[in-house]
């Protein structure tokens, strides 16, 4: 059967997952669009990066050090722009460069030693490498025994020659052991930036799924709650001030929202690709949606089309699912430019009510 | 009086904004606010909006300082200075109204626009109207709210005849019809004379308060305040 693969269990979690980002994020993701923050999210999920780092190195479970580390660097940048009047794309800069670059520094001091092979997400990611621990101690034990025996047989000359050639064996096979151990730290250290740069789709377990979907249960309730003043703090600061809205709250509200939906997105498209999930499904959307109703249902729908697409096609033809799914959102992007451009839809700004 | 404001003065890094600024509304008034460029007019209304609040001297909404409680803010209606406004902001009319608006009665929504004559347009992009159009809406969101003072900050910036017209003569029926007390800076004197009851003249300091015919009939203080206007006008070149 041909999507015969979408009974595998990693599957039906990556799917579920990945609807529950698709929502919240391209919600959370119009605001910051229509505040000219699109690039937020990005630097959001480079400090989560940071973040993910630096969790690994203080030995707490990365994805919650990102979380802390990616809302507090927003918070407390977003407080500094205040008081220093600090442009949004020189603070999403600064966020971006300086998440990267702790992430970067940390991860290249950070050795796989025991306690952190001891937390279950490496364990689940590392089963290779306790594999090759485990099979680099059972021919050293081998060894032993066979070494042993050769003990035994101590009388034979031969032998004795031989266990003198079996010890150099043995040192040479040490060697070459810890020489796969470093090796395989090498991998373990890129596979981990990797996952954490391209995305790990696939890697999420139960327990993850089910995070995420109560992520997106809160994220989506306190919208629901905030949407008036939030729209309207995103259209006039000002005026929503007057109103006696207090704008600096429902900003540090979104703020968080979004550290929350970028580091949870990084798991499904990556550190690189989580502005796309927050930007595209919205810029398309905007190209039609002649209310804002219509817009976020718009933006949710192909955000959610781009997911699920994704996965359904990278999976069987083995190719990177955050790839696809960007590819599937910047392909929509795309048609609709086309549509715009042709006028056979009519879009958004060319509404057939008159005055 | 529900407007009441003492000795209020404003320093931006050692740079007086305002003077010692005293003055009083009472309900029904049309309060025209004229002076030259750089006056203060826009400073005072930021204070008097609570979005400037390094201020020295009381403001008093209600008989209550605003200081103590933001609650005044529910009173009143605000018509920005030309709103910047994005084109793509894919929200209509009636949203805008809808998400400033305290309860959620779409029947005062329309009753807001049909009294700007924007009703027939209300599920247009605000983006897709002209300025004036955006400015009427802007009137409209103000009235969602029932306020009983109107604050415009200059509101005819960049309008044309035509709507800038349209928008006098909403001015004119709210403050007679509704009984909405306005607070209107400008700087139209024509239109103030036209519109206004009450004058106040402002250059840092207020050196007219009273009532709008006695301010333009005084030739002495026209011949003032065209000097200041000129003086001003020629610092800020």
């Amino acid at each position: 059967m041909v999507f015969e693969f979408l009974s595998d269990q990693s599957v039906q979690y990556a799917l579920i997952s990945g609807i529950a980002i698709a929502l919240f994020c391209s919600t959370v993701g119009l605001f910051l669009v229509l505040r000219k923050f699109a690039l937020f999210g990005d630097a959001l999920a480079h400090t989560a990066f940071g973040g993910v780092a630096f969790g690994l190195f203080i030995g707490v479970y990365p994805l919650w050090a990102a979380y802390i580390v990616s809302i507090l660097g927003a918070l407390g940048l977003t407080k500094l722009r205040q008081r220093f009047d600090i442009s949004g794309d020189a603070a999403v800069a600064i966020l971006l460069t300086s998440g990267i670059a702790v992430g970067i520094i940390l991860f290249s001091i950070i050795d796989v030693d025991d306690h952190q092979l001891d937390d279950e997400h490496d364990i689940k990611q590392l089963n290779g490498i306790e594999n090759i621990e485990e099979s680099h101690g059972e021919e050293s034990h081998g060894e032993e025994s066979h070494g042993e025996e050769s003990h035994g047989e101590e009388s034979h000359g031969e032998e004795s020659h031989g266990e003198e050639s079996h010890g150099e064996e043995s040192h040479g096979e040490e060697s070459h052991g810890e020489h796969d151990m470093d090796d395989f730290r090498d991998m373990k250290h890129a596979h981990d930036m990797e996952e954490f740069l391209f995305g790990s789709i696939l890697q999420i377990t139960q327990e993850n799924v089910i995070t995420i979907l109560i992520l997106c249960v809160i994220i989506l309730i306190i919208l629901r709650i905030i949407y008036k003043k939030l729209l309207y703090a995103t259209f006039s600061e000002e005026q929503a001030k007057v109103s006696g809205i207090p704008v600096e709250k429902i900003n540090y509200l979104l703020i968080g929202m979004s550290g929350v939906a970028a580091v949870t997105s990084m798991q499904l498209v990556g550190v690189l690709l989580v502005s796309a999930l927050f930007v595209i499904p919205n810029v398309s959307a905007m190209l039609y949606g002649r209310s804002f109703k219509q817009t976020i249902t718009l933006s949710t729908s192909f955000s959610l089309f781009s997911v699920v697409m994704g996965i359904i096609i990278a999976i069987p033809f083995e190719i990177e699912p955050s790839g696809c799914i960007v590819l599937f959102a910047i392909a929509i992007l795309i048609a609709s430019l086309i549509i715009k451009s042709t006028g056979i839809v009519k879009t958004a700004g060319f509404s057939s009510k008159t005055v | 009086m529900i407007v009441d404001i003492e000795k209020l003065s404003v320093d931006y890094s050692g740079i007086k904004a305002l003077d010692e600024i005293s003055f009083g509304i009472t309900e029904g008034d049309f309060l025209g606010i004229i002076g030259p460029n750089g006056a203060g007019k826009s400073t005072l209304f930021r204070c008097m909006l609570g979005l400037h609040t390094g201020y020295d001297g009381t403001i008093k909404f209600f008989d209550k300082n605003i200081h103590e409680s933001k609650k005044y803010l529910s009173h009143i209606g605000y018509v920005p200075q030309k709103p910047v406004i994005d084109k793509n902001f894919p929200a209509t009319i009636r949203e805008i109204l809808a998400m400033s608006q305290h309860s959620n009665d779409p029947k005062k929504i329309d009753d807001a626009l049909q009294k700007v004559w924007m009703h027939e347009l209300a599920d247009r992009r605000i983006g897709d109207l002209s300025v004036g159009q955006q400015q009427r809406v802007f009137i409209a969101k103000a009235l969602v709210n029932s306020p009983k003072i109107l604050v415009l900050d200059e509101p005819v910036t960049g309008i044309d005849m035509y709507n800038q017209d349209l928008f006098f003569q909403i001015l004119g029926d709210l403050n007679k019809k509704e009984k909405i007390s306005i607070i209107w800076s400008s700087h139209d004197l024509d239109a103030v004379e036209r519109l206004a009851n009450k004058v106040a003249c402002l250059n840092k300091t207020l050196f007219f308060h009273g009532i709008s015919e006695d301010f333009f009939s005084d030739e002495e203080m026209m011949k003032k305040y065209s000097e200041t206007s000129m003086q001003m006008h020629m610092h800020h070149h």
